[in-house]
């Protein structure tokens, strides 16, 4: 149990460290995917790739492996900033930045995806 | 000699002459682990969204992108891009294997290291080989 808490950001739990792995398998699997796709059809032309972002399936796809690349990177520099970065202030205004631009950059994902129409 | 007796529990020094450690190649894969994902976090996330953006946004676009691709500096951040992503996924997935405590012994871990390494090297220069 852990009896010194101090202002690290952190859960001191399993939560993140299961979260860190299960979004790894997620992406993973979409990586390998993709990767399929691409050397099925010997690459992407303008027209193949269009087609694929107008697919119900692929944007629902393409956004869950955003999403667990964005939860997935949170994790991973808010550890970095918690082992290099000493000064809580320093920290937490870091951590506070990278998760405004991670939320940031969910929104350009959704403007993306669901602003491809066919 | 018990514990409570041996150097280690009594306040320790940090030694942390960075040049005089010899990292072991997990350690050398786990570090590497890091940088990649910092890497990846600060550069080829919003490279990966700007890219697929105009890849979709028109013909013209998508033609103007691969234009840009031809770009020798570009062909270099793509490749340190691509090793940023290859060495994550392998050294990811072998952190994966040693969580469910499959290889945890000293020479079997060592020796995935290695193959991780390799592997990742070998990946991406399939990569630099398609790009040039």
């Amino acid at each position: 149990m852990v009896t010194r808490r101090e202002a690290v950001g952190a859960h001191y739990g399993l939560k993140d460290w299961l979260l860190q792995r299960l979004t790894a398998v997620l992406m993973a699997a979409y990586t390998l995917f993709v990767l399929g796709v691409a050397l099925w059809n010997g690459g992407f032309d303008y027209t193949l790739w269009r087609a694929l972002f107008t697919n119900g399936a692929w944007k629902l796809a393409s956004f869950l492996f955003m999403v667990a690349l964005l939860f997935h990177a949170w994790v991973g520099v808010r550890d970095i900033y918690m082992d290099y970065i000493k000064p809580v202030s320093v920290r937490l205004a870091l951590q506070f930045l990278s998760a405004v631009v991670l939320l940031g950059y969910l929104g350009w994902t959704i403007q993306i995806l669901w602003g491809t129409h066919a | 000699m018990p514990p409570a007796d041996r150097p280690a529990a009594r306040a320790r020094p940090v030694y942390l002459d960075l040049p005089r450690i010899r990292l072991p190649v997990p350690g050398i894969v786990s570090i590497l682990h890091r940088v990649s994902g910092a890497l990846l976090f600060l550069v080829g996330i919003p490279l990966l969204l700007a890219g697929v953006a105009m890849s979709l946004a028109s013909p013209e676009s998508f033609a103007q992108l691969r234009g840009n691709f031809a770009h020798p500096l570009a062909k270099l951040v793509l490749l340190g891009l691509a090793w940023s992503y290859i060495h994550h996924f392998c050294a990811g997935v072998r952190f994966l294997l040693l969580d469910v405590h499959s290889g945890i012994e000293l020479a079997a871990a060592r020796r995935s290291s290695v193959v991780v390494l390799v592997v990742s090297l070998a990946l991406t220069a399939v990569v630099g080989a398609r790009l040039w």
